[in-house]
This record gives C-alpha cells, sequence and structure tokens, in this order.
C-alpha cells in the first residue's frame, strides 16, 4: 500500500501512542481502585441513591473515557494510511470538502464501508481543524485530571482520610450534579446574567471615566481623588447598603459588581492613556488629527494593552463580588445554592456547585483571553504574555 | 519607475523663520535658552541640512516649525501663512519611526487620510504610495514585523500621502546601519524630486548632508543659532569620492570642530548631558 507519510509522523510514534496511552491507563487505574477496593466512607446514600446504577456518572465517565480514546486513536491511525493524497493536498477547506467528496463519489463502487467510514472520521476531524496535535499537547493533562480524581477518590471513598459528611467522593458529586442539574442550570443562568450584567456596566462605566481621567487634566484633578478614596473600598462592604437602598435585589446586585470592575477598569485605561508615547501623538497632529482622533485613534489603541490588565483584575473582583453577594443579599444564584445547600450539610451538592464555578469562571476568563488575543494581535512577538 | 498622483506638481511651499526664540524652563525654574533669535529662509523645493553639535536644539526648531510647539518670541511662515499650530501641511519624519504598532503597514499609512476625512475620497492612493517607498507586499505586515528601513518607508509614505508642503526630517537615516542608510538617502531624494517637496533634514552625519542638500546651514552650540551657511554647488546625482565633495565636508568638519570642544550642559529636563561635535545617532530633544 502506497502509505504517505502522515504529518505525525514527524513528532514521533511513540510519543504518539504515549499521548493515547497516558490518559487511557489513568482512566483504568481509576476505574479499578474505584470498582476493586473496598468502601472506607458509608455507601452511596441521598442523591446518589437516587440515580440508576448505570447513571452513576463517575464510573461511566471513566469507561466512557476508556473506550473511546483507543477508538479514536485506531481510527485516526487507519485514517493516515487510508487517506488518500488528493484530500491531503488539496489547501483550502473548500477544495479540501470537494475533494473528499469526489474521492467517496469514485470510490462508493468498492462498497468498501469501513474504508469509507474511516476516511469520514478523518474528514471530520482533517477538514475542520487538525486535532492531532492538539491531542497530542493535551493528553498528559487529560491524564492528571483522571489521576487527581482518582487520588480525591482514594482519599475519601476508599480510605476514608476525609470524611463524611464533609467531603463527598467525585462519585457524589458528580452524582448531584446529575441529579439536581435542573436547579443547577437554572442559578447557574441566572449567576451568568447577574455577573455578565454588572460587569459590562462596570466596563463601560470605567472606560469612560478612565478615558476622561486619563486624557483631560480638569478631569484628573477631580477624578483622581474620588477614585483613590472609594476605588479600594471592597465591594462587598457595601452589601448592606446597597440593599436598603434598592428593593429590587438584582440591580443592587450588578451595581456591587459593577462598581467592583469600575476601580481596576477606570485605574488601569486612565493611567494606559495618561502614558501614551508623546511621539504618537506628535505624529498624528502632524498629520492632521483632530482631538477626536488622538483620544479614540491613538490614546486609546495604545491604552489597550493596560485596558485588557484592568479588564482581567475586572473579572476577578467581579466573581468574588458575585458570589459573596449572592451569599449575602440576591436571593438566587450559585452563591446562595453553594450556601443553602452547606446550610443543610449537603456537602456533594457543594462540591458539585465549586466545580461549576471552576467551569464557569475559567472559561469566562479563557473567552476574554481570546478576545484580548484577537484584539491586540499587533502586540505578538513585542510582549510576552 | 512608480508613479504616484500629484507627482511632479510643485508642491513645495517657502518657509520663513524671523528671530524665533525658544526658552525652556529647568525644574528649579532657570530658563534655558535653546533658540536665540534664529532667522532662516527656506525656498519652495529647497532641501537644506541643519547640521550642528548634539544637544544644540535642532529638534526644537523642528518642532516649532512643525507647530507642536510654539516659540517664546519671533516669527514662522509658510509661504505666506504663520504657523500657529500643527498641521497636516508640514509632515515630521523622527528618527525612530514612530509607527503605530497597532496599525498595519496600510493602516499607518493611511491614518493621515483618516485624521483628516478623506479616506474614502483617496483610498486608492495608499497602495500607490506603498509602490512609491518599495512596500507593496507589506501592507498587512504589523510594525514589529518590519526591518528599521522598512519601518522608516512606511514613515515617509504615512507623511507624503498628505502632500505636505514641507516635510521635516528629524534625522531619520539616523538609526539605520550605514549600508541601509546610503539606499534610503538616494530614495528620499527620488522622492524629493518627483514632488519637489521643500524638505528641512536635521543630521548628524556630514556625508548625508553633502549628498543630499541644496544648502547646509550649521547651528551653533546652545543656545541655538546660525553659524553659517554653506551652498552645496554640486551636480546630481552627487559622487561621494569627488574632489569637491571631499572639500565640502572637509571644510564642514573644520567649522565644526572650531565650534565643539567637550562640555557638559543641562538639557531643559535637568538631565546632564556630555555634548560633542562627534556624538552621533542619538536625538537631541
Amino acid at each position: 500500500m502506497n502509505t504517505p507519510a502522515p504529518p505525525g509522523a514527524a513528532a514521533g510514534r511513540g510519543p504518539a501512542l504515549a499521548a493515547v496511552l497516558a490518559p487511557v491507563v489513568a482512566a483504568v487505574a481509576a476505574l479499578a481502585v474505584h470498582l476493586l477496593l473496598p468502601n472506607g466512607q458509608a455507601p452511596a446514600s441521598g442523591w446518589t441513591k437516587r440515580l440508576p446504577p448505570w447513571m452513576r456518572p463517575y464510573p461511566i465517565a471513566l469507561e466512557a473515557l476508556l473506550i473511546a480514546l483507543p477508538l479514536f486513536a485506531t481510527l485516526e491511525w487507519l485514517w493516515q494510511r487510508v487517506r488518500p493524497a488528493a484530500i491531503r493536498a488539496a489547501e483550502p477547506i473548500a477544495a479540501r470538502f470537494r475533494a473528499c467528496g469526489q474521492w467517496l463519489w469514485e470510490h462508493s463502487a468498492w462498497r468498501r464501508w469501513v474504508r469509507i467510514g474511516v476516511v469520514l472520521w478523518g474528514a471530520l476531524f482533517d477538514l475542520i481543524r487538525d486535532l492531532r496535535p492538539w491531542g497530542r499537547r493535551n493528553a498528559p493533562l487529560a491524564a492528571g485530571i483522571v489521576v487527581a480524581f482518582c487520588a480525591w477518590d482514594l482519599v475519601t471513598l476508599k480510605l476514608n482520610w476525609l470524611t463524611l459528611p464533609y467531603f463527598p467522593g467525585p462519585d457524589r458529586v458528580l452524582a448531584a450534579l446529575v441529579a439536581d442539574r435542573n436547579r443547577l442550570i437554572a442559578s447557574t443562568l441566572f449567576s451568568l446574567v447577574l455577573l455578565l450584567s454588572g460587569y459590562a456596566a462596570g466596563v463601560v462605566a470605567g472606560l469612560v471615566c478612565g478615558v476622561l481621567i486619563g486624557w483631560f487634566s480638569r478631569a484628573r484633578y477631580w477624578g483622581m481623588p474620588i477614585l483613590r478614596i472609594f476605588g479600594p473600598v471592597p465591594a462587598t462592604a457595601l452589601i448592606p447598603l446597597v440593599i436598603t437602598l434598592s428593593s429590587q435585589s438584582f440591580i443592587s446586585g450588578a451595581a456591587l459588581i459593577a462598581f467592583a470592575v469600575w476601580f481596576p477598569a477606570t485605574m488601569l485605561t486612565s493611567s494606559g492613556i495618561a502614558n501614551v508615547r508623546v511621539s504618537y501623538l506628535d505624529v498624528a497632529r502632524t498629520l492632521g488629527a483632530g482631538r477626536l482622533y488622538l483620544i479614540f485613534r491613538v490614546a486609546v489603541p495604545s491604552a489597550l494593552p493596560s485596558v485588557f490588565l484592568g479588564l482581567f483584575m475586572g473579572l476577578g473582583a467581579a466573581f468574588l463580588t458575585l458570589i459573596v453577594a449572592e451569599t449575602v443579599g440576591v436571593p438566587d444564584g450559585l452563591g446562595l445554592y453553594l450556601s443553602w445547600a452547606a446550610g443543610y450539610v449537603e456537602f456533594d451538592k457543594v462540591f458539585a456547585s465549586i466545580l461549576i464555578m471552576v467551569v464557569f469562571f475559567s472559561t469566562l476568563m479563557t473567552l476574554l483571553f481570546k478576545v484580548r488575543d484577537r484584539v491586540l494581535q499587533w502586540q505578538k512577538g513585542v510582549i510576552k504574555w | 519607475m512608480v508613479t504616484a498622483p500629484a507627482l511632479g506638481a510643485a508642491e513645495g511651499s517657502s518657509l520663513r523663520i524671523r528671530d524665533a526664540s525658544k526658552t525652556f524652563h529647568a525644574a528649579d525654574g532657570t530658563p534655558v535658552p535653546v533658540l536665540d533669535r534664529l532667522s532662516l529662509t527656506v525656498s519652495a523645493g529647497e532641501l537644506v541640512s541643519l547640521v550642528g553639535p548634539s544637544g544644540c536644539g535642532k529638534s526644537t526648531l523642528l518642532r516649532l516649525i512643525a507647530g507642536l510647539d510654539a516659540p517664546t518670541a519671533g516669527e514662522l511662515w509658510v509661504g505666506s501663512a504663520p504657523i500657529t499650530g500643527p498641521s497636516a501641511e508640514r509632515g515630521l519624519v523622527f528618527q525612530d519611526p514612530s509607527l503605530f504598532p497597532w496599525l498595519t503597514v496600510r493602516g499607518n499609512i493611511e491614518a493621515g487620510l483618516v485624521a483628516r476625512g478623506v479616506l474614502r475620497r483617496r483610498r486608492h492612493e495608499v497602495d500607490e504610495y506603498m509602490a512609491l517607498v518599495g512596500l507593496i507586499g507589506f501592507a498587512d505586515a504589523y510594525p514589529h514585523q518590519l526591518s528599521g528601513g522598512m519601518a522608516q518607508r512606511a514613515a515617509l509614505a504615512r507623511a507624503l500621502i498628505n502632500h505636505p508642503k514641507v516635510l521635516l526630517l528629524d534625522e531619520p537615516l539616523g538609526s539605520l546601519d550605514a549600508f541601509t542608510r546610503m539606499q534610503m538617502q538616494d530614495e528620499v531624494l527620488r522622492l524629493w524630486q518627483a514632488r519637489s517637496t521643500t524638505m528641512l533634514l536635521v543630521t548628524h552625519d556630514i556625508d548625508e548632508a553633502v549628498y543630499m542638500s541644496d544648502r547646509i546651514v550649521l547651528l551653533t552650540q546652545r543656545p541655538c543659532g546660525v553659524e553659517r551657511t554653506i551652498d552645496v554647488d554640486l551636480e546630481r546625482p552627487r559622487d561621494r569620492n569627488s574632489p569637491g565633495f571631499l572639500r565640502l565636508r572637509a571644510e564642514i568638519l573644520e567649522s565644526l570642530h572650531f565650534a565643539g570642544h567637550t562640555r557638559f550642559t543641562q538639557k531643559s529636563n535637568g538631565v546632564f548631558e556630555e555634548t560633542t561635535e562627534s556624538r552621533r545617532g542619538d536625538g537631541d530633544r
């Protein structure tokens, strides 16, 4: 068979195999620990018990990993061997789709459906984006996550070093996540809307104030002291005050988050604007720039790296304020869910909501990073993030 | 040869400076005179070099002409209009190209058109100016991806697209290596001849001054005034090794040695600096 050298070959077969095997081995170990070792903690009760055995998410997830990864790897390997040269050579994605369609059209008479299936599989990943390097890069991380879950399972359910009811194992926590999904989804959505409205308001206010304070010396004279005096006040300290001011708890919550975001956003925007390189402004002036051009086309873009720093700090402050506000004042959302579950000593739910927060917050952070990378593309090579 | 719009049209404007003085104040309030009653006339389409000891205020003079700073006393005129502030008719190119790093080469060259709100009407010129400075394949590159020479070409195109009547060049080739520098000198001359823009070139490089200018103005140690003016009557294109060239070069060197000796001066921002005529390659603002 005429086998074109697969692009993965450059990295060597060994590392590729190890990349696939590492999470699989970890999953086997985790599953063995979970199924074979005797339980140290009391067996499943509460939420976990309400789920039928086939819906227990922890072992199911491990088993899925065990089956899916080798399957993917095999298909991928087959794809490398049968991949028609025409598809590989076609450069723009549209051309690859066309080549793939043509190949299927020409070879359908062979009735070698397995081969066609493999090509379809390969097409799925190959046409959209080459996932092999991504998979190779992230496989050790995936294995690490599985090992962490296994360790958690060991110290709680199996060895009972950390005891119930405060430290449920992954099985219970994931089960609570699945069983109480409706309420968790509703709480998450509420938190998301509250967070985004507060964050958006804070960012807008911060950008406006930052540009004013950074550019106009009169605004700086009055704005800086206000910023210095009120900015460092933790937004959470204002919760009792804000709640008495407004009967609408959503609005007061959003206002608190906005306040928490406003300070770092304003501070770093204004410092970015005030520190624009003078030569940029000079050049723009000699090009015939008016004040609007100087502010919005010179000062603001050159301040953007600093602005994004403020947005990151603001996002962190917003997370904190969100959860505290929901715990204390705003009667809804993940914060309330968390404190309410803790009040009933349902720590599987506590951990479930924390797990959601981890995903929720880190996803938002990652999104902001992506936006930053897109907007500050021009900095690539200038600054190491 | 690429032809840009309005190339060949007489665009330059004369420039008159009468008794211009500029005094800065040090941190403790002592006045530091940088320019002292400097007078200079440049006729339309002339290329004049300003040569003088480092830190003598050449850049300050250019900033006055650009309208970025106002003189303490005296008057400056472009054509028949007094200079009151910065304007697109007086382009400025620094030693550091100062391209906007957040814009691509195309965006940078367009900047003047955007700033004056004429981009829609004159967008087609951008490509022509990129061709003019030889940056055709680099429209979508960001400044950090460019070499020093390429960045300076982009800065030139950015200034030229506004059809300035006077182009002020503040050691524009100072940071380039010798080879690129000679190449860029020819490039600037070509643009100057094609556009007959009035050009004022600040330089530390005497070869450059003799090679390029119609007239060389030697400036005195701070406070800056005109020491003497030398007409360069050599035929273009000039030969850097011709007897006339070498004679002029020697003559200028001699006058500068006469004016210069190492000393410490306090700059307008209070920083002391060593000044000799042999220091090169750094700005003196």
